[in-house]
């Protein structure tokens, strides 16, 4: 049996797709036979952010729909080979799955892989029950900014109807220069805010950029975000992983030494 | 430069932090804008029959106020600002 994650955040544009690339590729990379499964119906990203938007011939409705086998709609990454993608349907809407057909289509995943891990849509309508549905527990994905934290906490006040064993906490893009200087909620404010438990903290960084424009997800790579990404995974697994705050320069020296680095 | 304006971009971790607590005891308590503006209303005819206030400059929010000195239990509080032009009780004098 596998345990069934899904990826929220309420609002839109906090790093949830991002999230769920990174902690699908550290999964399989700590030996995990993971698939992620893009619940986005209308506005595929996933496959984008892993790379492997070339290689999409069936997706989720196509499966739901029983156009296509489970087998043929899933892709094997080009890096892991223990790692799978489920994408979405471009051009089909949120009305074309039900929380029903959602929980079938993740049954039929059960036996094959160690985790499953679904990337949910922004806002609290049918995208977001349908990823819901047949979660087991709760990634919820915030920024230290304002309006994201009003729409965890919306989330995480939804997220209690539902039959989950646990909700964590992501604190991402966070500045540690711009917390020490007052400007920024710290990861503490947060957590005091929300109420609920921490699983990892990711800092603002270039090279999610960087790995976004090349659609290779970072987790496990020599920088602060890919670190942050494979503590996250072990934490999953169930390792104590001390939570650590890197400090990500965004001074000029350090920019010159990271255009040398790459140079 | 306007020295308030520095000051406050100093502190803005802090003022976001404020702004959160409060917005979400709105949310939760569910008490809606309209239902404040309504309240506004009638405390302003209330209060002015024996005060001479400024209903213009009126402040109505619900916020956390932690009753007890341990601040583990902030009770969502109704907290009003009202500010008085004159402190002459009308009919006393």
């Amino acid at each position: 049996m596998s345990e069934v994650i899904v990826v929220t955040s309420g609002k839109g544009g906090v790093g949830k797709t991002t999230t769920s690339a990174n902690i699908g590729t550290g999964l399989a990379m700590l030996g995990k036979r993971t698939v992620m499964i893009d619940t986005d119906i209308g506005l595929r990203n996933l496959d984008v952010v892993m790379g492997l938007e070339n290689r999409i011939v069936y997706n989720l409705v196509d499966v739901v729909e029983g156009n296509c086998r489970m087998k043929q709609a899933l892709i094997r990454d080009k890096r892991y080979p223990n790692l799978y993608l489920l994408p979405s349907a471009q051009t089909r809407d949120k009305t074309s799955v039900n929380p029903g057909q959602m929980i079938k289509l993740i049954e039929e995943l059960q036996n094959d892989f160690d985790y499953i891990l679904l990337d949910c849509p922004a806002g609290i309508e049918q995208g977001f029950k349908n990823a819901v549905a047949g979660a087991d527990r709760a990634l919820v994905v915030t920024t230290p900014e304002v309006s994201a934290i009003r729409d965890a906490d919306r989330i995480i006040g939804l997220l209690e109807q539902y039959d989950l064993s646990s909700l964590h906490l992501i604190v991402n893009r966070v500045r540690q220069d711009m917390v020490r200087r007052g400007d920024m909620m710290s990861v503490d404010d947060v957590m005091d805010i929300l109420a609920a438990p921490l699983i990892g903290v990711i800092p603002d960084d270039e090279a999610i950029v960087i790995s976004t424009n090349q659609g290779e997800p970072l987790a496990g790579t020599n920088t602060p975000s890919g670190q942050a990404y494979l503590d996250i995974c072990r934490r999953l697994l169930g390792e104590d992983v001390p939570l650590s705050l890197p400090n990500v320069s965004y001074g000029l020296l350090s920019r010159l030494a990271g255009l040398l680095r790459r140079a | 430069m306007d020295r308030r304006i520095l000051i406050s971009r100093r502190r803005s971790g802090e003022i976001a932090r404020r702004r959160l607590k409060i917005l979400l005891t709105t949310d939760k308590t569910g008490v809606p804008p309209e239902t404040l503006e309504m309240l506004k209303r009638d405390l302003c005819s209330v209060v002015s029959r024996y005060m001479d206030i400024e209903p213009s400059r009126i402040e109505i929010c619900v916020r956390p106020v932690p009753h007890e000195p341990d601040d583990a239990a902030a009770l969502p509080s109704l907290c009003t600002v009202i500010p008085i032009k004159g402190t002459i009780v009308k009919g006393t004098f």
